[in-house]
C-alpha cells in the first residue's frame, strides 16, 4: 500500500522556485497497474522519484506498507529501496563490464546475499525474462529489449512489492517495446504493483488505473 | 555486501580499463621499484662498508696520541703530548680483558732486494696482528713473539711487494735491505685488496721498535687491542682509560672502541640510504596524484553507475568503500609490480655488476609495500567522498 498526502516538491533554479509537485494525494492499492502521463515537465518523474524513496517530498507525507517514509534517514530509506522497490529506467542503467547474470545479481551483491543462493535465484529470473541463453552476455552484446529484460530482471530479483518504470519503453522499437509491456505486465499478475511512466497513449491506455499530470499536480485519475 | 564480492566487483572495474590501469599503476610501480632497487643499493654499500671496516676483526680498541674532539684544541696542547710508548702497549696488554696488543707504527722507506728497488708502506708491528688483524701470512709465518726491545731483523712482506722484488720465485730466507738496514724475510701475507684507497699488499712488516728508529720516532702512532668477545666495549674502554691516565697524568691520549667508528659509520651510511629512500618516495607521491586524476575521472564517468547503486538499495559507505578499494587495487598492483621490478633490478645489477653491492632492504621493501596502500588509500578518498555525497537522482540523470 502507497500513500501519498499532499506532497510537494520544488526545486531552486537561480532564484526561481520551479514546482516539481504541487500538493500531490494519492494511495495506491498492492498489485495495482498505474500508468502516469503528461506533457514533459509535468512533474512524472520526480513523481516516480519520490514514490522510489530516491528523493524526498519538501512537504507532505509518504506513507509505504504502513511506514512514515519522510522522517527517516538515508539509511533506512536504503533499506526500503533495496527490499521493496525495483527500478526500471529508459536508459536501462546496466553495469557494461557485468555480464547479464551479475547486471541481475547486483542488487543481491549488493544486500550481501551468499552467491549460492544468489545463483538460484537470478537462473530463476534469467528464466522468466527468456534469457537463460544470454547470462553470460555482457549488455553490448544484447539487443535493446534483451537490455531492458535484464533490467527489469535486476529490479525483481529481491521480489520488491512495488515496481517503477520510468519510460520504459523509451529508447525501444515498437516491436521490443510491446514486448517489455508484456513482461511488465505478467509481474504485475503475478501481484507486483506496477506504475509506468509513458508518452506512448496505446501503452498508458493498458493499464487499469490512468493518472495524467499537468504541471506538477494530478489533473485526471480514472 | 561480502569482501569477496567487493574485491571482485573492484578488480573487474580496474580490469575494464586495463590500459588506464596499467598506465596509473605505473606509476606507483617506478615509485616502488625506485624506492627498492636504490634502498638495495644503499644497503647494499652499507653492508660493503662495514664490511671493509671489520675484515681485520671485531672487538678491537684503538688508543692514539692525543686528545681530539673535546674543544678541537688538540693542536693546542701537542706540546704537552706524552708518547705513545712500547710500555703504554705492556700495560694495557696486562688488563685482563685483554687478549693481545699491537702497537702500530707507519711509515714509508725503499725496500730493495738484489737490484730492485721499491718505496712501500712500512708498518712497524709486533707478532699479533694475525690476532688482532685477522690478517694470516700465505707463506712462511708472521713476526714472532720476540719481546719489543730486542726483536730479530726480520720482515714479513705485503703480496704485491713480493710480486715486485721476486717474481715468482720464493723470498723465504732471502735478504732484503729496508731503510737500508738488513732484514730476513720470514713471509708473505695473504692478498687483502685495496681498502679506502690503502693497497694493503704493498706494505712490509716488520718489529715495531726497529721501526721506530728506522724513522726516528719517540711515540707509536697506534696502540690496537684485541678484547675478549661478549665484553661491552664502553667497559673495556673505560678500564683502558684508567690505565692510561695513570701512566701519563693527564689525558693525552684518544681512545676509539670500533663500536664508536661502526655507530658513526652506520648512522652516516643510514642517512644516505634514507635520502636515497626519499627520492623514490617523491616518484611514489607523483603516483599518488596520478591515482587521484584518474579515480576523479573514474568517479565523473561512472556517476550514472553510482546513481543505481543507490537507488538498488546501496548505502553511500558502501559507494565509498567500493571506489577507495578501487585506488588502493590501483597503487597496490602497481606496488607489487614495482616490487618485482626493483628486486629483479637489484638482483640484475649485482649479476652484471658484482663489484656493486646490492641487498635488498627488506624493512624499506614492505614499507614501501604498506606506503603504496596508504597513497592509494590517500588518493582514494577524495573521489570516493565525492561519489559517496552525490543525489542518486542526479546521478542517474547524468549521462
Ligand atoms: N533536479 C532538478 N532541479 C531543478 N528542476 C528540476 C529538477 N528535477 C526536476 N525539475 C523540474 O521539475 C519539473 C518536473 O520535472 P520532471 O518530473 O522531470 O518532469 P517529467 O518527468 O514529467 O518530464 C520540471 O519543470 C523540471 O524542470
Ligand atoms: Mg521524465
Amino acid at each position: 500500500m502507497i500513500e501519498l498526502q499532499a506532497v510537494e516538491r520544488r526545486f531552486q533554479v537561480g532564484d526561481e522556485i520551479v514546482h516539481g509537485l504541487r500538493g500531490v494525494s494519492l494511495s495506491i492499492a498492492d498489485g495495482d497497474y498505474l500508468s502516469i502521463m503528461g506533457p514533459s515537465g509535468s512533474g512524472k518523474s520526480t513523481l516516480l522519484n519520490i514514490l522510489g524513496l530516491l528523493d524526498r517530498p519538501d512537504a507532505g507525507h509518504y506513507r509505504l506498507e504502513g511506514t512514515e517514509t519522510t522522517t527517516q534517514d538515508e539509511e533506512a530509506r536504503a533499506g526500503l529501496r533495496q527490499h521493496h522497490i525495483g527500478f526500471v529506467f529508459q536508459a536501462f542503467h546496466l553495469i557494461p563490464r557485468l555480464t547479464a547474470a551479475q547486471n541481475i545479481a547486483l542488487p543481491m551483491t549488493l544486500a550481501g546475499v551468499a552467491p549460492a543462493q544468489r545463483e538460484r535465484r537470478v537462473a530463476e529470473v534469467l528464466q522468466a525474462m527468456g534469457l537463460s541463453d544470454r547470462a553470460r552476455h555482457t549488455p553490448n552484446q544484447l539487443s535493446g529489449g534483451q537490455r531492458q529484460r535484464v533490467a527489469i530482471g535486476r529490479a525483481i530479483v529481491m521480489q520488491p512489492q512495488v515496481l517503477l518504470a520510468d519510460e520504459p519503453t523509451g529508447n525501444l522499437d515498437q516491436h521490443s517495446g510491446g514486448e517489455v509491456i508484456k513482461v511488465l505486465e505478467q509481474l504485475n499478475d503475478q501481484g507486483i504493483t506496477l506504475i509506468v511512466v509513458t508518452h506512448d497513449p496505446a501503452i498508458g491506455a493498458r493499464a487499469r488505473r490512468r493518472i495524467r499530470m499537468l504541471d506538477g499536480a494530478i489533473e485526471s485519475d480514472q | 555486501m561480502r569482501t569477496l564480492d567487493l574485491i571482485s566487483m573492484t578488480g573487474g572495474a580496474v580490469r575494464g580499463q586495463r590500459m588506464r590501469s596499467l598506465l596509473t599503476g605505473l606509476g606507483i610501480a617506478v615509485g616502488i621499484a625506485a624506492v627498492v632497487l636504490l634502498t638495495a643499493i644503499g644497503e647494499g654499500i652499507q653492508r660493503f662498508v662495514l664490511n671493509e671496516f671489520t675484515q681485520f676483526g671485531t672487538n678491537l680498541l684503538a688508543i692514539t696520541p692525543g686528545k681530539t674532539g673535546t674543544m678541537g684544541m688538540s693542536g693546542a696542547v701537542v706540546s704537552n703530548v706524552r708518547p705513545l710508548s712500547l710500555e703504554d702497549a705492556d700495560a694495557v696488554r696486562a688488563l685482563p680483558k685483554v687478549r693481545a696488543v699491537v702497537p702500530m707504527i707507519q711509515g714509508n722507506a725503499a725496500v730493495e732486494h738484489a737490484s730492485r728497488s721499491r718505496r712501500t708502506m712500512v708498518l712497524g708491528v709486533n707478532g699479533e696482528v694475525p690476532q688482532v688483524w685477522q690478517m694470516h701470512a700465505a707463506l712462511g709465518r708472521f713476526l714472532p713473539q720476540d719481546p719489543p726491545r730486542r726483536a730479530r731483523a726480520y720482515a714479513v712482506l705485503g703480496s704485491k711487494l713480493r710480486d715486485e722484488l721476486f717474481g715468482t720465485r720464493t723470498p723465504l730466507g732471502e735478504r732484503i735491505r729496508i731503510g737500508g738496514e738488513s732484514y730476513r724475510v720470514i713471509g708473505v701475507m695473504a692478498s687483502k685488496g685495496q681498502m679506502l684507497g690503502f693497497d694493503l699488499d704493498d706494505t712490509v712488516f716488520i718489529p715495531v721498535a726497529r721501526a721506530m728508529a728506522m724513522f726516528d720516532r719517540e711515540s707509536l702512532m697506534e696502540i690496537d687491542l684485541l678484547y675478549t668477545p661478549g665484553v661491552r666495549a664502553d667497559r673495556i674502554a673505560r678500564e683502558v682509560h684508567t690505565v692510561m691516565l695513570r701512566r701519563h697524568g693527564e689525558e693525552d691520549f684518544t681512545i676509539t672502541t670500533q663500536d664508536q667508528m661502526l655507530d658513526v659509520l652506520g648512522s652516516v651510511l643510514d642517512v644516505l640510504t634514507m635520502a636515497v629512500g626519499a627520492l623514490g618516495g617523491i616518484s611514489l607521491l607523483v603516483g599518488g596524484v596520478g591515482i587521484l586524476t584518474i579515480m576523479t575521472i573514474a568517479v565523473k564517468e561512472r556517476t550514472a553507475e553510482i546513481g543505481l547503486l543507490r537507488a538498488l538499495g546501496a548505502r553511500r559507505r558502501q559507494v565509498l568503500s567500493l571506489f577507495l578499494a578501487e585506488a588502493v587495487l590501483l597503487a597496490v598492483l602497481g606496488g607489487v609490480a614495482g616490487l618485482v621490478v626493483g628486486a629483479g633490478g637489484a638482483w640484475l645489477l649485482g649479476w652484471l655488476i658484482p663489484a656493486l653491492p646490492t641487498h635488498l632492504a627488506w624493512d624499506f621493501t614492505l614499507l614501501a609495500l604498506v606506503v603504496a596502500a596508504a597513497i592509494g588509500t590517500l588518493a582514494g578518498v577524495v573521489p570516493a567522498l565525492q561519489a559517496a555525497r552525490l543525489d542518486p537522482v542526479t546521478a542517474l540523470r547524468d549521462e
